[in-house]
């Protein structure tokens, strides 16, 4: 971008000027990092989230790919504060798929520096970087099938070039043999159909090469019968494809509300962003517009997805929003030299017009940007954000006029109007991100709290169950309990659990959900075979807390099922209707999860009436044959139960056993048993 | 039918002596690429016959042909004189990039082949 205004302006002072815009982006940037570093540590800082300072400055690199480095900077800044990604990174939930999203950025970075560049080097190094996603997250796949379909539109639309062939072919190869050394791709990165975009591309890619090659060498009278056979290939490939997309959607899609949650203004700012990415349609531009659309698609399925829209929407509209600001700039500019029509004023503008931007122009916009400061000075916390978009904009100004000499103009007023409401739009953006970092993702979820009349009150219970458990277990006692809570008991209570929130072995967790909806004599046994020794489960219906194990049975159900098909979901639904009333159906009121939740609880107001679902409970007065409550906090939001031991039911099935291996056992048990020792 | 033959002979002509004129270090090159993807051949023939058993050893080999025959392509575009997206590229450098990319090719695959 700015290789071409030193040649053309005058040599030492345009050099001197691209020093400092190179020194002011880079301040840009970092105060971009800071930014992003400290909107995230509203929660409690446990883990060091540093490498998420470097995705602004990835994506402000994507974006200079694709437009020039207004609309990167711009997109930088917005990207530092999403609330989607920040529900991801925030310095307290910092997990796996924040880094992916790190890689993701840098992975399609790199793939548009080799578009654009044409060297085998950055290829390379995407190829790494794809690494580097594959062993962080699952989502690599939306990276290996997004680029061959970029590829394919390449190739259709006409736009192949060797460089083309250069940042894709080395990815192919070097990416499936990276994937294939992590230990859980495997050889599902030759195997499985995800994959097979990618290989179906890559032979399609030299097919096309192939032809480009001898229509090099010859007469475009064959080439003809080539390119019909290439378009019916490539045909075939897009209709393989969709259902490949569509067996993705394996999780819930999302809301409306949590998409303004999550992207906010920047839902309204795309659309013009993808205009303005169609005016000039280069490779760059299209690959970013395609990652729009594919991953609106992909965050419609699956609502964890909306982490891969974040991005995206950050470039587009970061694109929009340096582009309007850009011609809004322009035009203000123009009219004030009209006004003034004083003589310094009218050279310098000629010469911005004619070859070179000038230090007049980045001057007119710092002039015209400084009375809205003042106007949102009041906002303390616009203020910060909008001094770094005057920044951005007095250097998009410089970098455009350039290019377009047909000025659009706009009448003085509505330009200044225009910046306005712009700046009020980024204002209100920043407000909803603070927010939405501060209270909606910084809320630890282990502690709940709720207001009512008098004042504050704090659930504290899933600390304290947990703290019961590491004082008054065996250290090497298991526990067993829904998956959502397997990663807090194993970090906060120190015990083995049976499943955790790793959801890769979907059977574990069917076993666990099948022992949650069997009756108690066969959860026994299935708890039993697991060397589980304590059960937990959350109950909400005291207090209302509707996130609890009740109102997740089905999922239990239907996850068991899955695997163990005697677990029938319409065992447990009368007439359609989840519920556990007097209605309920008696494979519910029996099973392990409603005995284990509403044991006793009749004794607490003596009608049994649950707060959550907001009846009476079925099922009111039982006992417990195979598990004892061991412990329940004060809110009963959780209540732990051990297995009763074996000796007090299979007696003769015991007594047959110590016949026959007498000795042994009883030298195992006396071994443990032995208190001297 | 006999306009077909008299066709495709013309082509086949007008290939070879087209083809005749590149220089020859892409002819060198191109042979190292046919060389390479005719192993590959070799290999899924074999793979075909025998058995795909050790089926990283297998997959290693065959993608290792096939990444040098790409890597080997991407090379020739780029030191190929004709064309002009690459004129500022010196063939040094092209080279300087084919290697370490072979090397970090190679280097996965002696990890892949177990």
């Amino acid at each position: 971008m700015a290789e071409p205004e030193s040649s053309t302006a005058a040599a030492g002072g345009s050099r001197l000027r691209n020093a400092c815009g190179g020194v002011l982006c880079a301040f840009t940037l970092l105060l971009i990092g800071v930014l992003a570093f400290s909107i995230r540590l509203f929660s409690v800082i446990k883990y060091e989230s540093v490498i998420h300072e470097f995705d602004p400055y990835f994506n402000f690199r994507v974006t200079q790919e694709a437009k020039g480095t207004g609309a990167g900077l711009m997109a930088a800044a917005i990207l530092a504060m999403v609330p989607s990604y920040i529900s991801r990174s925030v310095a307290g939930s910092y997990d796996n798929e924040a880094v992916a999203i790190f890689a993701l950025i840098f992975t399609f970075y790199l793939y548009v520096k080799t578009l654009n560049t044409g060297s085998l080097f950055y290829a390379t190094l995407n190829a790494l970087s794809y690494f580097y996603m594959v062993c962080s997250w699952g989502g690599y796949t939306f990276i290996i099938n997004l680029i061959p379909i970029h590829v394919l539109l390449c190739i259709v639309t006409g736009r192949y070039s060797s460089r083309l062939y250069i940042a894709y072919a080395p990815l192919v190869i070097l990416g499936t043999l990276l994937a294939a050394l992590v230990p859980v791709v495997g050889f599902n990165a030759v195997m499985t159909s995800e994959h097979f975009a990618s290989f179906l591309v890559f032979i399609i890619l030299h097919v096309v090469a192939l032809v480009y090659y001898i229509k090099g060498l010859l007469t475009p009278r064959l080439f003809k019968v080539a390119m019909t056979l290439v378009i019916t290939v490539g045909l075939t490939y897009a209709s393989k494809y969709i259902p490949i997309i569509a067996s993705v959607s394996e999780h819930q899609p999302p809301t409306w509300p949590s998409y303004f949650m999550d992207i906010n203004v920047l839902a309204f700012l795309i659309p013009a962003g993808i205009i303005s990415c169609f005016l000039p349609l280069s490779d760059a531009s299209s690959f970013v517009v395609l990652y729009l659309v594919t991953a609106v698609y992909f965050s419609g399925v699956m609502v964890r997805l909306m982490l891969v829209l974040a991005p995206a929407a950050c470039i587009l509209s970061g694109i929009a929003l340096s582009e309007a600001f850009d011609v809004l700039t322009r035009s203000v500019k123009y009219q004030l030299s009209k006004l003034f029509d004083d003589s310094p004023a009218a050279s310098g503008d000629s010469s911005a017009e004619s070859s070179s931007a000038s230090t007049v122009s980045t001057n007119s916009a710092k002039n015209e940007t400084r009375p809205e400061k003042t106007e949102t000075a009041p906002k303390e916390k616009p203020s910060k954000k909008n001094r770094k978009k005057e920044k951005e904009v007095a250097e998009s100004v410089p970098v455009k006029p350039k290019k377009e000499k047909k000025l659009l103009v706009l009448p003085m007023e509505a330009s200044v109007l225009g910046i306005l409401l712009l700046i009020v739009l980024g204002g209100f953006y920043v407000v909803h991100c603070v927010w939405a970092a501060a209270e909606a993702y910084s809320a630890p979820s282990i502690v709940l709290t709720s207001r009512s009349r008098d004042g504050l009150h704090v659930f504290d219970d899933f600390r304290e169950a947990y703290a019961w458990l590491s004082h008054n277990t065996d250290v090497d006692d298991k526990v067993a309990s829904w998956w959502d809570y397997g990663y807090q008991t194993t970090a906060m209570a120190n015990r083995t659990v049976i499943v955790d929130n790793n959801t890769w072995n979907n059977t574990h967790i069917a076993t666990v959900g099948t022992a949650m909806s069997s009756p108690e004599k066969a959860a026994w046994e299935i708890f039993n075979s697991l060397d589980v020794k304590y059960v937990l489960v959350v109950f909400g219906g005291l207090v209302g807390y509707p996130s609890d194990d009740i109102n997740k049975f089905l999922w239990m159900v239907r996850i068991g099922g899955g695997v163990f098909p005697h677990i029938k979901e319409p065992d447990y639904l009368r007439d359609g209707n989840y519920r556990v009333d007097a209605q309920g159906t008696p494979t519910m009121l029996n099973c392990l999860m409603y005995k284990l939740c509403y044991y006793r609880f009749v004794e607490t107001d003596g009608k049994g009436f649950d707060r959550v679902r907001g009846y009476e409970i079925g099922k009111k007065h039982f006992k417990l044959t195979h598990f004892e409550e061991v412990f329940t906090t004060h809110h009963w939001m959780v209540r732990i139960y051990k297995l009763k031991p074996q000796k007090n039911r299979v007696r003769g099935k015991l007594k047959k056993l110590k016949s026959g291996s007498k000795a042994s056992s009883t030298n195992a048990a006396g071994r443990k048993k032995n208190p001297w020792q | 039918m006999p306009r077909a033959t008299s066709d495709a002979k013309l082509l086949i002509q007008s290939l070879g002596k087209a083809y005749a004129a590149t220089p020859t270090n892409l002819k060198i090159i191109d042979l190292y690429v046919v060389f390479a993807v005719a192993t590959a051949l070799i290999q899924v023939v074999y793979m075909g016959i025998v058995g795909s058993f050790p089926f990283n050893s297998f997959l290693s080999g065959v993608l290792s042909c096939i990444g040098t025959a790409v890597l080997a392509v991407c090379l020739r575009i780029q030191v190929n004189k004709d064309n002009k997206e690459f004129k500022d590229l010196p063939p040094e450098r092209a080279f300087a990039d084919f290697v370490l990319c072979n090397l970090v090719l190679h280097l996965v695959i002696m990890n892949f082949l177990g």
